[in-house]
């Protein structure tokens, strides 16, 4: 305990400290935190980054573009088609293209099966810290048929790559429309399941209803985004507020809710999926012809200044800063990550709750840890 | 050699077919026991006879540990959508075989800094209460190894012994994990002891007697959850809620609370001695289940309803030995439901279901039960 005091500096000796982490198995990824507890009680935590730090920030200045995309994949590896998107829609931007509806279309209904396996795999994982081990198996039955689809698109289950600046690698697969039609009949089935299991089971009302709860001042100023921020009631979502992509042609509610407890946190997610299911419904059956891609030349080289695009991933705001001086690799590339930001919050939230409820709070907060350290 | 000696002195002697023997096992073992005093002076006849019941016991203990492993694997694959161990052998039956030869095999780490006596004497502490309690189940007409005026009353005296092995491996592992498993094992532990205590006591006011047998044969006439309706029921209930928390069993098992603290009390442990803690558990599930099916279900006593009518006779055709073993892994196959379908509760909420819901409702209902078995208003 000796060692811990001195490694960490802040806590008293007296305190009880256990480390959570970097491997264990609610942390979802070597992730340490450093838990002072009196009792069962948590009196603060401090996160410990960097233990999957790969340096991709660095890593762009010395890579093209169209490379850097393959970079982006491994922040978030659950919402690995979205953090292509922004990178593309940057570099497009930063080149004034106009990119064909067709792509703009096969990018959105990508990016809703992104949010549906990712928010899919949410609620599997979140069963499971819950100790409801047979969620974590019903969410990846489903999950299985997001990315058979992905599969037989792009090539790639979960790290797709499938943008490319000034569109997307290769057209669609024929089978696309019927296989995505085929799982939303099958995932409209088995959602209320989930409710059955998880979302009405007394126990995790018992664990989660005011676990945690984030008034919307305080999601502002910590900048918590995603279906965390809007279970407090700050409307954050890109998708409404600043359209890419089609968004601005379907009509989709932004599922906000007041409480900010985890549990609505929880909901949001679920809720967001039959939004997502939505969107995919208007767009699915209306792909409109036209080129997957616009001819690019073959090296791409930014016209100098600055450039930033958002948009909203399954688990909050990504943005993506470019600076370019005018080479074939840009200056310097920053990522605003969604988890990095909504880590900050973390202590706020878990003090004065139980070792338990840190479990579920950080469960709610749906971390991917490879996007907090880059 | 001496065992075999006596049952075919037993087969040779008996008029019927060999396998009335599963009806009634009095006259097997008083048959052994009088070929056992022929051969040999009392004291080594008692010898004999406590090493013979011991080896049986192991082999029962390993058995039941192993299918029970192997029944919960496909459990949780059937609720699952999965298909469950499925390799080795036919429906992979000897998987457990195999992980028990792993385990059996694998290096025993060291932990420094742990307490080792206590740390090494832990698991033995679970295994020997598991024993303690087994050894007064009655599993048959005749197949009892103790039968204690004080039946219930031993088995949940011994069975609460469980709690200072818990205790034992959290604190000697010098782990912090361990030390929060096993304190919140303890305290769950001895709440929910109450509640089974007072669960079972609900039906020994109805049955009238502790003894395990005296309970059983007081069920010839219809088992006690019928006998004594809305009580029982309840006590029923009541128990199957707290047996399954004094297991550690999910939605319980916050001692081991997986996500919470890894592995809980046994984090340390690696190898035989895991398996043991591993093994103890399936065996406190198949205790507590063998004992709710003894004292609410019958225990080996077949569907009877009244006396001496054609349905009892049709039931008495089959055997108690399946009687009591269909019922047992019948509320087993229930608990494991629970744990598959149920997430985890909290420390706090899980204390407060003992103390402020289970235990006043649990006292309640022993009073009504009392004022029923006054008033004759029972089956």
């Amino acid at each position: 305990m000796e060692e811990k005091v001195k490694d960490t500096g802040t806590e008293e000796k007296q305190d009880y400290i256990i480390n959570i982490g970097p491997q264990h198995p609610s942390t979802h990824g070597v992730m340490r935190l450093v838990v002072s507890l009196q009792g069962e009680t948590v009196k603060y935590v401090e996160p410990h980054l960097g233990y999957i730090h790969r340096g991709i920030e660095k890593m762009c200045e010395s890579l093209t573009y169209p490379q850097i995309i393959h970079l982006t994949d491994r922040m978030d590896y659950l919402s690995a088609h979205i953090n292509n998107e922004v990178f593309c829609l940057a570099v497009e931007k930063a080149l004034e293209i106009d990119i064909p509806d067709r792509v703009k279309v096969i990018r959105t209904l990508m990016s809703e099966l992104t949010r549906i396996q990712s928010h899919e795999l949410f609620w599997a994982s979140y069963g499971m810290d819950l100790g409801g081990q047979t969620c974590f198996f019903y969410g990846l039955r489903d999950r299985e048929m997001v990315l058979d689809i992905f599969e037989e698109t792009t090539g790639g289950r979960m790290l797709v790559s499938y943008n490319c600046p000034g569109g997307v690698m290769y057209d669609l697969h024929p089978n696309f429309q019927k296989r995505v039609k085929e799982f939303l009949t099958h995932f409209r089935k088995v959602l209320p399941e989930y409710d059955e299991i998880l979302t009405n089971n007394v126990i995790f009302h018992e664990r989660t209803v005011g676990i945690g709860p984030l008034l919307r001042e305080e999601a502002i100023s910590y900048g918590i985004t995603g279906p965390s921020g809007r279970a407090s009631g700050f409307s954050c979502d890109v998708r409404k507020h600043e359209p890419y992509s089609a968004y601005d042609r379907v009509k989709f509610n932004e599922v906000l809710y007041t409480e900010g407890d985890a549990f609505h946190r929880y909901l949001a997610r679920v809720e967001e999926m039959r939004e997502s299911m939505n969107i995919i419904d208007q767009l699915i059956d209306n792909i409109p012809e036209g080129p997957y891609a616009v001819k690019m030349k073959p090296v791409i080289r930014l016209p100098e200044g600055e450039y930033y695009q958002r948009v909203e991933t399954p688990r909050g705001e990504l943005g993506v800063f470019i600076i370019s001086d005018g080479n074939k690799t840009p200056y310097r590339v920053h990522f605003r990550t969604p988890n990095f930001a909504n880590l900050s919050v973390l202590n706020h939230l878990v003090k004065g709750f139980k070792i338990a409820d840190l479990i579920s709070i950080f469960g709610s907060l749906d971390y991917v840890i490879p996007d907090i350290d880059r | 050699m001496l065992t075999s000696f006596g049952i075919i002195n037993y087969l040779s002697a008996q008029s019927g077919p060999w396998w009335k023997v599963f009806y009634d096992f009095t006259s097997l073992t008083k048959n052994i026991d009088a070929s056992l005093h022929n051969t040999m002076s009392p004291f080594w006849t008692t010898v004999t006879e406590l090493v013979i019941v011991g080896v049986l016991f192991i082999l029962f203990y390993a058995v039941i540990g192993l299918f029970l492993v192997y029944a919960e694997r496909k459990v949780c694959a059937f609720i699952q959508n999965r298909l469950g161990p499925n390799r080795i052998g036919p429906y992979g039956i000897f998987q457990t075989v195999a992980d028990l030869i792993k385990l059996l095999f694998k290096e025993l780490i060291p932990i420094k800094n742990a307490d080792h006596f206590l740390f090494n004497l832990a698991p033995y502490i679970v295994i020997i209460v598991n024993f303690m309690v087994l050894a007064a189940i009655p599993y048959a007409l005749g197949v009892h190894a103790i039968d204690l005026n004080i039946g219930i009353f031993y088995v949940i005296a011994v069975s609460s012994m469980s709690v200072i092995g818990v205790l034992l491996a959290g604190w000697s592992s010098n782990s912090k994990y361990s030390l929060l498993g096993a304190m919140r094992s303890g305290a769950q532990i001895v709440s929910y002891e109450l509640s089974v205590g007072l669960a079972l006591a609900t039906v020994v006011v109805l049955a009238g007697s502790m003894q395990l047998s005296v309970i059983v044969e007081g069920q010839r006439t219809g088992w006690f959850i019928f006998k004594g309706h809305i009580p029982a029921v309840i006590a029923f209930v009541i128990y199957i809620i707290a047996g399954t928390a004094e297991t550690n069993r999910g939605p319980f098992d916050l001692a081991e609370a997986e996500s919470e603290l890894t592995a809980g009390y046994h984090t340390e442990y690696s190898g035989i001695k895991f398996a043991f803690f591993y093994l103890a558990e399936f065996i406190n599930m198949f205790i507590v289940a063998s004992i709710a099916a003894t004292i609410f279900f019958g225990g080996w006593m077949p569907l009877h309803f009244g006396a001496n009518n054609g349905f009892n006779r049709i039931m008495d055709f089959i055997p108690p030995v399946i009687w009591f073993f269909g019922k047992t892994f019948f509320l087993i196959w229930i608990i494991m439901l629970f744990k598959w379908t149920f997430p985890r509760l909290r420390i706090d909420q899980l204390l407060t279901l003992e103390w402020k819901y289970l235990l006043p409702i649990n006292i309640v209902n022993l009073l009504v039960m009392a004022f029923i078995v006054l008033m004759g208003w029972h089956f």
